[in-house]
Parts: structure tokens; C-alpha cells; sequence
């Protein structure tokens, strides 16, 4: 799977009361939560991102609380791809187990500018930077992760696990 | 002789049906516990439902906990309590906890025996982290996962690498479990312990009252920690000997087991701390703090809302005055520390030094309700977060401390120690 689309850069420590401020937690509607996605840190974000952009972060990305809300909110406002240096666990968790794509890559963060267009490759494990001609690989998941992503998330996951002690 | 493991990996290796286990390795747990909140389990329910889940693996090991927007604050947060409700009579859960009866989630678990030393819990709330003061493994996860393992009793883990903390000496007056951790986070950072499991040693942690401990072992996620613990003792024993009613197992980091860093705090270094917006990590001693003007004091939340936290605040207001600027909310942890505090006299000193005693909740900690802030605003409290809108508008601020540097603010208008007053 390849996915393209424009790069909006944040710093490090990005917290979940960042990506969706708790007055807006009386709601698990993932549309209604997108319309207020980054909006402490980033009032224009929901105006600016299109479907397919990416979000690219700094260091321990999705710190803070454990709702599941702040990678739905992400998802669900069409970002097809969080690239970031490094991951608060309960985020990272979250966002394998409801398919919202992450990638860890210090190094990519570090050179992508703002705006630049980005591909990722899953397959191929490569970011490039289709603005600067870099490129960056990235390696596979591994253990219960990738058995996750190779069940389609969690919920089919633990829908076959009950089916088989039935 | 078997390898020597830390107490996080004999926790983990205990639950999950094995003799040893490594930092790195990946381990299915059985659950002792499952909790979620008014906030999370509305998504757990409905993941529970996806997954073909019909009966939870078992109603005594299942928690839901109504507190961060009750009392109902809105209509939709309304619906989504009643959700939680309705799912907990549905399933026939004994240990379903609304107003009236329960409290903050991190604070009633332990103080109505739901998690014993030796047992392994998740809950969908970050702060989960709290009950390791009890000598549990207990961490975070989000609505997803808590919805899975209400239907399987089990989760996945990677067993964390564990830093040590070891802290020695006596504390001065007005130092508590809540600078230890403040200071413990202003040295390594708000990631400093990301992945890692953080133990916390030394005589002054020893001789910490169970409500520190807590308090301790709730900010580890600030740290970035996956679980914060305590070897528990008899301090513990204590606590829960007269609280548990099922068997438990004290368990203790071997000697020789590994662990990736060792810190050294000296708890004459520690002053009261003050961490500024908008990380837990800008900790600073009270000496170093300046001239900062409130216009709100909050003691209470998972961190700081236990009765040891409002008789510390009520030695400081007793006969003084909140200063007219200064709005000063206190919030009971639970309905019993509610109850205890006004029997011992607590709450008629708070009332009478001008402050807001509210029911239990989480409310203002999460800027939810109770106490929101206005753009400009700032706020001296006993929460854990200080994010940018933690507590309301994105232009407010949070400054973090323990209750009795908060109660003394309150009285002087600006962030301040008892000394000063
Ligand atoms: S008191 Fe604050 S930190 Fe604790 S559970 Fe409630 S919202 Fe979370």
C-alpha cells in the first residue's frame, strides 16, 4: 500500500489534549471529533488538510491521555499517515489497533519541511520526499503489532480469537 | 538458580503463566482487572459489541467508573454515562460506580480492594498507572483494547526495560509525594521514561504514607512510563489487609536484577515544586518560582484528592482567608473522603476560608467542568497535566503543586509557599 499527500509539521511532545481537547469529548463521533482536530495547537488544520496529508511530528507524539479519540480524530479528518521521531506508547497502541498507519523515522522528521508532498511506501518501507528527492526506509513491525495489522486491526482480531474458543 | 527479575517482570511473568521473563519479550496476560470511564467506555462498549462480544469475561474484574463529566455536565455527556449504565445492568457488574457512590476512579479502586498487590490491570484512562503504589502491574491502553479484554480477559504485552529511582533522606516540611515525582520529571523529561517501567527504592520512599506512593506512581505516565511501582511492604499490607477479599502476593525486585539506569535523589534536594506551562517537566523549587498571580486554586483529581491530600490543604487555610481574587475549588477524591472530611471538620474550614467544595469528580483537572479557565487565566493545582487547554481555554495556564503549596496560594493570590503566609 502507497499513500501521498502534503506534510503538516509539529514539534516535539504533541499531546492528546493538543489533537482533541477534552470539551469535545462528550462525543465518540469520529466526524464531529475531526472538525476540531490540532485545534489548541493548530487553529487552521482542519481548514488546511486534504485528504490523503500527512501529519509529521517530533519526539513522544500522542503523549497524555489514553482516548482512543485522539487517533480516531486524526483518521477521521483524512490524514492517511502519522510519520513522527518517536511515540507515546497508549497512542501508538491505539493507532495500530483502530488502522490509523504510523511510522517511526527520526531521521525524516528531522529533514521534511512543511508542505512538502510525501509518499509512503508500506510495502517497500520507504518515505520519499517527492519535494526534496530524499528518501528514507523505515522497517517492518513485528511480533503481536504486525499480527494486528495483518488481521485488519482489532476488532477482527479478537472477533476470531472469541469465535475459537466457542 | 533462576535469573533475578525486577517486579515489574515478576508481575508480568506471574500473570501470564511463565517462570521468567526478559525486557523486550512479548507476553499474554491474564487480567486481574479491567476499568474504564464515562469518557472511554462508551467506545469500549461498542468495540466489545463489534467483536461479537456478548457476556464480559467476568462481572468481578470488570470496573466502570463515572467521573470525568459527572455530575452529567451536558446532554451528550448525559448519553454517554447512561450508555456505561445501562451496559454495566446489562452485564450485571457489581462494580459499577456512579455519583453517590464512588468517586475518582484511581482514588475508589484501591480504597474499595479491587486491586491487590500482585495483581495485573489495565484500564482505558492513562493514569491507570496509580495502583503499582499497591505493588500491581497496572498501565494504560486505550477503548479498543479495554473493550477486547472485557470480552477475553487477556491482553498483549512487551515487557518494559525498568529505570530505578532511588530516593534517600527525610523530607523537609511542605515536600511530599508529589515533588518527588514533579522533581523526578523535571530531570528526565517528559519522555524520559518512555516504554520503561519506573520503580521507585529508598528509605524516603519506604516511609511514604500510602497516599504519596499513589501519587507518586500516578505521574509516571508524565515521565512517559508504561507503569510506575513500588515494592510494596507494610505499609501495604496495611492498606489492604483489611480491604481485600480474595488472596494477594507481595512480590519484590530480586537482588541483581537488571535494570537499565539507576537515579539517585537526595530528598533534602527537594524543595516543593511548581511545574510551569505546558509540560510537568518545567518543575521548579518553590524558591525559584517568582511572581506569579492566580486567579484559581484546584486541590483534588486522581493525583492529589485522597483525605491526606485535604487535611494537608486544610492546615494551611485553617483561619485564613481566600484571597478575593482568587476562585479556590476543593474536590474530594470520593463520596467516603467526602464524608470523612466533613466529619473530621475539613470542610467547614474550607467553607469558612471562602473556598468551593464540590462533589467528586474529575471536572475542572480535564477542563471539563467545574472550574474551566477563561483566556489569560492561570491556575495553581493539584492535578497531573498542564497541557496547553488542559484546564479550559487554549491561552490559560496550569501550574502544578501539592495541595499545600496550592491552599497557600490561594490565600496569597499568588503561587507561594505556607512559609511565605
Ligand atoms: S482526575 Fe484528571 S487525571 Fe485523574 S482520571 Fe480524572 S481527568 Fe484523568
Amino acid at each position: 500500500m502507497k499513500v501521498t499527500g502534503k506534510a503538516h509539521r509539529y514539534g516535539d511532545h504533541v499531546d492528546t489534549d493538543a489533537i482533541i481537547p477534552a470539551r469535545y469529548l462528550n462525543t465518540t463521533d469520529p466526524d464531529e471529533l475531526a472538525s476540531h482536530c490540532m485545534e489548541d495547537i493548530d487553529v487552521d488544520f482542519v481548514r488546511k488538510v486534504q485528504s490523503g496529508d500527512m501529519i509529521v511530528a517530533g519526539r513522544n507524539f500522542g503523549c497524555g491521555s489514553s482516548r482512543e479519540h485522539a487517533p480516531l480524530a486524526i483518521k477521521a479528518a483524512g490524514v492517511s499517515c502519522v510519520i513522527a521521531a518517536s511515540y507515546a506508547r497508549i497512542f501508538y497502541r491505539n493507532a495500530l489497533n483502530i488502522g490509523l498507519p504510523i511510522v517511526e523515522q527520526p531521521e525524516a522528521v528531522a529533514a521534511i519541511a512543511d508542505g512538502d508532498e510525501l509518499e509512503v511506501d508500506f510495502a517497500g518501507g520507504v518515505i520519499r520526499d517527492l519535494t526534496s528527492g530524499a528518501q528514507w526506509r523505515f522497517s517492518a513491525l513485528s511480533g503481536p503489532a504486525a499480527e494486528l495489522i495483518e488481521a485488519g486491526g482489532l476488532v477482527n482480531l479478537t472477533r476470531k480469537k472469541l469465535a475459537s474458543r466457542e | 538458580m533462576p535469573e533475578a527479575m525486577t517486579i515489574t517482570e515478576k508481575l508480568l511473568a506471574r500473570s501470564a503463566g511463565v517462570d521468567h521473563v526478559k525486557p523486550g519479550e512479548f507476553v499474554t496476560c491474564k487480567l486481574d482487572l479491567v476499568l474504564a470511564n464515562d469518557i472511554t467506555a462508551p467506545i469500549a462498549i461498542d468495540q466489545f459489541y463489534s467483536m461479537g462480544g456478548k457476556h464480559v469475561f467476568d462481572p468481578e474484574k470488570v470496573a466502570l467508573v463515572a467521573d470525568h463529566s459527572t455530575p452529567n455536565k451536558d446532554i451528550k455527556s448525559a448519553q454517554m454515562v447512561k450508555q456505561m449504565r445501562d451496559f454495566a445492568r446489562e452485564q450485571q457488574m457489581p462494580h459499577f460506580y456512579d455519583i453517590g457512590c464512588g468517586g475518582i476512579e484511581h482514588i475508589i479502586l484501591p480504597d474499595f480492594g479491587l486491586v491487590l498487590p500482585g495483581d495485573v490491570v489495565i484500564g482505558a484512562d492513562s493514569h491507570t498507572c496509580t495502583y503499582g503504589a499497591l505493588g500491581a502491574f497496572s498501565t494504560g491502553v486505550g477503548s479498543s483494547e479495554a473493550g477486547a479484554a472485557m470480552a477475553t480477559g487477556e491482553i498483549w504485552f512487551r515487557v518494559p526495560a525498568s529505570l530505578k529511582f532511588v530516593v534517600d533522606g527525610s523530607l523537609s516540611q511542605w515536600v511530599g509525594g508529589k515533588d518527588i515525582i514533579l522533581y523526578t520529571i523535571g530531570k528526565i523529561g517528559v519522555d524520559g521514561a518512555r516504554y520503561r517501567a519506573m520503580e521507585f527504592a529508598g528509605s524516603t520512599i519506604e516511609s511514604l504514607p500510602m497516599a504519596d506512593r499513589f501519587t507518586i506512581c500516578n505521574m509516571a505516565i508524565e515521565a512517559g512510563g508504561k507503569n510506575g511501582v513500588i515494592a510494596p511492604g507494610a505499609t501495604v499490607e496495611e492498606f489492604v489487609s483489611s480491604r481485600a477479599s480474595r488472596p494477594y502476593e507481595m512480590l519484590s525486585s530480586d537482588d541483581g536484577a537488571e535494570y537499565e539506569e539507576v537515579f539517585e535523589w537526595n530528598a533534602a534536594d527537594i524543595e516543593p515544586q511548581v511545574s510551569f506551562p505546558h509540560l510537568p517537566e518545567n518543575a521548579r523549587g518553590i524558591s525559584e518560582v517568582g511572581e506569579i498571580v492566580i486567579d484559581q486554586a484546584v486541590v483534588g483529581a486522581c493525583t492529589n484528592g485522597r483525605l491526606e491530600d485535604l487535611r494537608s490543604a486544610a492546615e494551611v487555610l485553617k483561619g485564613r482567608r481566600v484571597a478575593p481574587s482568587v476562585r479556590c475549588i476543593i474536590i474530594p477524591g470520593s463520596q467516603q473522603i467526602h464524608l470523612a472530611a466533613v466529619r473530621e471538620g475539613i470542610v467547614e474550614t474550607f467553607l469558612e476560608a471562602g473556598c468551593a467544595v464540590s462533589t467528586p469528580t474529575c471536572g475542572p483537572c480535564l477542563g471539563g467542568h467545574m472550574g474551566v479557565l477563561a483566556a489569560g487565566e492561570k491556575a495553581i493545582a493539584t492535578t497531573n497535566r498542564n497541557f496547553v487547554g488542559r484546564m479550559g481555554h487554549p491561552d490559560s495556564e496550569v501550574y502544578l503543586a501539592n495541595p499545600a503549596i496550592a491552599a497557600a496560594s490561594a490565600v496569597a493570590g499568588k503561587i507561594c509557599s505556607p512559609d511565605e503566609l
